[in-house]
């Protein structure tokens, strides 16, 4: 008992690095705070080209999705990291990963959107367009405000999953919490620093989880 | 001013009284009138399947006409058609002096003109009956949140809600929503109304709230286009009666040749399947 406690659980390690963690977690927060909000808003802009019905843009957008949702992240993290630089478009660790990340969370984020919309009733849209609502119009104050609520559950959870894909960056050497903790992990021999990244990530997420699971029970229209 | 009334049903009666001789003398200036819609030469086909084939009708301002027919005839589509919800194949169609069937037409303006009710009331339900009232009169007619407040509470007195303003359409009866959704068209202050089926999703026990709203609107000068399967409304408040069948018009008059004295053989089988109901119905009202 006492060798597993000095094994995992070393006090004099966790203190020589935990430092670098706590560090190491305000890559990640940001770096999944970029994702969420690039991703929704980019997965909310394609749900609503493609309500729009012009035949080659659903094409584009649902091959966007379809590609985005079959590749592993990891590749896509790959790809941009160590192939576009032959194309001139090097970018950082960072940008790679919140890139595909983000094109990632997109591509689920307009399915889930596109679901909702798509499961109101006709009449909803048509009641709108009959009082002289624009296409516009109805969408941003009737389709949308409803199919975004009925979004929320598949959306939620997508979210947390895609931001914990934020350890993948270790692959590209980024400086999340992952990486960080495996290479402490190695310096110092022990896999104490990995314990610490992983109560690094119970600290992130257990509050994300809640906040979901407050705004699920929170987002139903009162009946 | 505000005035604090008795949530009753009252206002049925206040609107009748304060009809009487004005409105009288009105209808009779409205017959000569120019019709307020106008459909002409209606066609609509969906692929191979014909829907209808060429309605001409016309509908003065004041009037109250009900189409009744038989289910799949087209009468639905038609209405749809008079907002283009639906798409007519072919024909004209005049709202309120404007060719609604222009390539240049501006759909939206039109619209404000053309209320329209529907069988499964399609309330916004994330908004109160107050919101749902209040959108098109902000985002459409583009009246300040205050202007747009009053307008919408004066419609929603009009259909006797007005003490249900901050509910939720999932709080409403049935009967409720539908006259929510008459207050939504008649906010607009639009020049004609379409009824698609306003009473067939309500239980019996309802109908007759909102075909209360709908009499009153009748009085106070209303014109309406109503799609309907209540014989005994149709027969009592209607000027005029059309009988549709297989996507054209078969016949139309006076309520009292309709269901009295058709002069068609389709109609009559028609509504004499309804004789017994009709009877029924109208000694209940």
């Amino acid at each position: 008992m006492q060798q597993f406690i000095f094994t995992f659980f070393n006090a004099d390690i966790a203190a020589r690095y935990w430092p670098d963690i706590v560090r190491s977690m305000g890559v990640t927060i940001m770096l999944s705070l970029a994702v969420v909000a690039a991703g929704l808003l980019l997965g909310l802009a394609l749900a609503i080209v493609r309500a729009a019905q012009k035949r080659a843009l659903v094409l584009l957008v649902v091959m966007f999705a379809d590609i985005m949702r079959a590749l592993p992240p990891l590749i896509i993290i790959i790809v941009l990291f160590f192939a576009f630089p032959y194309i001139d478009l090097a970018m950082s660790a960072f940008t790679a990963t919140w890139l595909a990340l983000t094109l990632v969370l997109a591509a689920y984020a307009e399915e889930s959107i596109w679901a909702g919309i798509q499961s109101l009733p006709r009449g909803q849209s048509e009641a709108a367009r009959s009082t002289g609502l624009s296409w516009w119009q109805s969408m941003l104050w009737v389709v949308l405000p409803q199919a975004m609520r009925l979004a929320v559950p598949p959306l939620t959870n997508r979210v947390i999953s895609i931001t914990k894909n934020t350890a993948l960056g270790s692959v590209v050497a980024l400086s999340e919490i992952l990486n960080t903790a495996q290479a402490a992990s190695s310096n110092a021999g022990s896999p104490t620093p990995l314990m610490l990244g992983a109560a690094a990530y119970l600290l992130i997420f257990i509050p994300v989880v809640l906040f979901a699971r407050w705004l699920e029970s929170r987002w139903r229209w009162k009946r | 001013m505000v005035t604090i009334r008795p949530r009753s049903r009252l206002y049925v009666n206040k609107i009748e009284a304060f009809q009487s001789f004005p409105f009288i003398i009105q209808r009779i200036i409205n017959m000569q009138a120019a019709p307020i819609l106008e459909i002409v030469g209606l066609h609509k086909s969906y692929d191979n399947n014909v829907v209808l084939r060429g309605i001409d009708l016309r509908v003065r301002p004041g009037q109250l006409v009900c189409v009744i027919g038989p289910s799949g005839s087209g009468k639905s589509t038609m209405l749809r058609c008079c907002n283009r919800l639906e798409e007519p194949t072919a024909g004209q169609i005049v709202v309120d002096g404007i060719q609604i069937m222009h390539p240049r037409v501006n759909l939206n303006e039109v619209r404000q003109r053309i209320g329209m009710v529907f069988q499964q009331f399609n309330l916004y339900p994330h908004l109160s009956a107050l919101g749902n009232v209040m959108l098109a009169l902000k985002k459409v007619q583009r009246h300040s949140q205050a202007e747009a407040e009053m307008r919408a509470r004066k419609a929603l007195q009009q259909v006797g809600l007005e003490h249900k303003a901050d509910s939720y359409p999932g709080q409403l009866s049935g009967g409720q929503q539908q006259r929510v959704g008459i207050a939504r068209a008649i906010a607009l202050e639009p020049k004609v109304m379409l009824f698609d089926e306003p009473t067939s999703a309500l239980d019996p026990e309802l109908v007759g709230s909102v075909l209360q709203v709908m009499r009153a609107l009748r009085e106070a000068g209303m014109t309406m286009l109503v799609v309907t399967h209540e014989m005994a409304f149709a027969r009592a408040v209607a000027d005029r009666v059309v009988f549709m069948d297989g996507g054209s018009i078969v016949e139309e008059g006076p309520p009292e040749q309709i269901f009295g004295a058709p002069l068609h053989e389709r109609t009559r089988a028609f509504v004499s399947r309804f004789a017994g109901h009709l009877s029924h119905a109208a000694a209940a009202a």
